[in-house]
């Protein structure tokens, strides 16, 4: 465990000494604080009409503020992690630090985990960028606050996914430029995967439902803890860091 | 402490390495050369545990380097070819990172980072970054990372590549002090590197081991004849008419010539000592004898005899080469 958080240190370390983590940290701030507003208007504007209709208490600050915000901006990330997961692995073997960490005393699982833990960390630096705004409601409102951790658990479960996903792509390639395209074109796919469920037969459409990673988010913002889908999303990051190893192994038999 | 077994490599239809066997005891400095291409690096890549073996065994420290990696990786240290360092990472920070995930206990380890920086002599550049450092430092932070948990076997690819004539010494010092609790392998295709620092040398061309032996060893064993350099201030024709005549010279050529000087090597029957007779000879006529020494098959010749022997011998192994 030691050796892998001692990876995940290093990686971390890694993402803020170059500027990528400053880029997406910036540009999620940027994109989320613009969500936020716009829809915070639009709550505003909304509650007046209520409270000239005398039904103020109709409103919820959780319902129809904090789970639009987190389920727009959750697109984002769609763009902006395949840049955290793109280096991991292929800037080791490009610049041959591979070979440091394949001959240390290391297990294979020790260092995808610590990578894996490493841009989790980078994610939950992120998500942290959205605290305030969140905090602001309090400080205003009175939004329930259990929801608000749910959806945050929700948040981090799917990233987990994407970067699994990442993790997986990157340990493919040497090139950074052909891992975040890769990436990002499997996290598109995922993410839409479901729209041509309308038109899909009744068994099909519940299997492309099923498989749309960013589907699942919807009960966690609701506050719900639903098992299917802590089952889905758990499964999926095991899945993803199991064909990282299959993939590293492979690597290292073909020389 | 080191020990190959039969061990070959195949990248797809390429042998990189074909039935390579060799040990290496307690505290020995193995020389591991050969040509670019050989499959140096192919071999040391199995012995740290980087890539398997297509056939064949590898042990360092007793260990299997395939059944029990961890343990055998706990007791190597590795230098590849290119320093493996993070850019964007100093060089304190790097090397922390590398004790941490070397198993250095925390309580040692800024005493060993200490040593080990001292050691390589790279305490003045502790603050900068690695993407920053000349060849020469990244070369030797890349060899402080290698000691850093004090491993009984260190594997050093091509220490000395690309450095600068003072820091070429310095290196093979420091491996050569290294070598009496470290059991060393090194590869290399500048000879003089060999000799200077090994106990003994593996030659290996095209993937499979021509010749091991001590370098004293190897350059007696390939020396066929004794070879004089006999230089006179006399004219060509007279002087190698003169030299052949010597009792025990069985050739004579004539190798450089300049007013009026002339160079010539005389080979004589193989351990018999005519530099008294040449002497005589050359001083008898009158001549000025301005120098007479003998002639030691340099490490290139004996790599380059070894080399084409290789070639020559039936059966070669067909063309194989991958770095």
């Amino acid at each position: 465990m030691s050796n892998a958080l001692a990876i995940a240190r290093k990686e971390l370390k890694g993402y803020f000494a170059s500027p990528i983590a400053y880029i997406v940290i910036g540009l999620y701030a940027l994109m989320f604080g613009w969500f936020f507003y716009n829809l915070l208007l639009y709550f505003d504007r909304q509650s007046m009409q209520m409270a000239g209709l005398g039904g103020a208490g109709a409103m919820n600050v959780n319902e129809q503020l904090i789970r639009p915000v987190f389920l727009n901006t959750s697109v984002i990330f769609l763009f902006v992690l395949p840049m955290i997961t793109m280096r991991t692995y292929a800037e080791e073997k490009r610049s041959g630090t591979i070979e440091l960490l394949l001959t240390s005393p290391l297990t294979d699982l020790q260092i995808i985990a610590g990578k894996f833990l490493g841009a989790i960390g980078l994610y939950a630096a992120m998500l942290a960028v959205t605290v305030p705004h969140v905090a602001l409601l309090f400080l205003l409102g009175d939004p329930e606050w259990i929801p608000i951790v749910i959806t945050y658990l929700g948040m981090l479960l799917m990233g987990g996914c994407f970067i699994s996903v990442g993790l997986f792509i990157s340990s493919m390639t040497k090139n950074q430029i052909v891992a975040v395209m890769a990436t990002f074109t499997v996290f598109l796919m995922l993410w839409v995967i479901n729209w041509i469920a309308s038109f899909a037969g009744p068994r099909t459409q519940d299997i492309l439902n099923y498989l749309s990673i960013t589907d699942h988010l919807d009960d966690f913002t609701r506050g719900v803890i639903d098992t299917k889908h802590l089952v889905y999303y758990l499964s999926f990051i095991v899945f993803g860091l199991y064909l990282t190893m299959r993939s590293v192994d492979a690597e290292r038999w073909r020389g | 402490m080191i020990e190959v077994q039969h061990l070959t490599k195949r990248y797809g239809p390429l042998t990189a390495v074909d039935d390579v066997s060799f040990k290496a005891e307690r505290g020995e400095i193995l020389g591991f050369l050969g040509p670019n291409g050989a499959g140096k690096t192919t071999t040391m890549r199995v012995l740290t545990g980087y890539m398997p073996p297509t056939e064949g065994k590898a042990f360092v420290a007793g260990y299997d380097v395939l059944e029990q990696p961890l343990e055998a990786k706990r007791r190597t240290g590795y230098l590849p070819e290119t320093p493996p360092l993070y850019p964007d990472m100093t060089v304190r920070d790097y090397l922390t990172f590398c004790a941490r995930i070397k198993g250095v206990p925390r309580s040692e380890r800024v005493s060993r980072l200490r040593t080990v920086m001292e050691r390589t002599a790279i305490v003045d550049v502790a603050g900068r970054y690695c993407g920053k450092l000349s060849k020469g430092y990244r070369q030797r932070v890349g060899l402080a990372q290698a000691l850093l948990h004090n491993p009984e076997v260190l594997i050093l690819d091509e220490p000395t590549a690309g450095l600068d004539p003072k820091q070429i010494i310095e290196t093979r010092r420091l491996i050569k002090e290294l070598g009496g609790d470290h059991t060393i392998v090194l590869s290399t295709h500048i000879l003089p590197e060999v000799s200077q620092t090994c106990n003994r040398i593996v030659i290996i061309n095209r993937g499979r081991v021509v010749a091991v032996d001590t370098p004293d060893n190897l350059t007696a064993r390939l020396r066929g004849s004794e070879t004089m350099y006999v230089q006179l201030d006399a004219l060509g024709a007279d002087a190698e008419a003169a030299l052949s005549t010597v009792p025990g010279v069985t050739r004579v050529s004539a190798s450089d010539r300049r007013d009026g000087i002339t160079g010539f090597e005389v080979e004589s029957e193989h351990g018999r000592d005519v530099r008294r007779e040449l002497a005589a000879a050359v001083v008898g006529r009158g001549w000025g004898l301005l120098e007479l020494r003998p002639l030691r098959m340099s490490l290139e010749e004996i790599f380059l005899q070894v080399i084409t022997e290789d070639a020559a011998a039936p059966g070669a192994a067909p063309e194989a080469a991958h770095e």
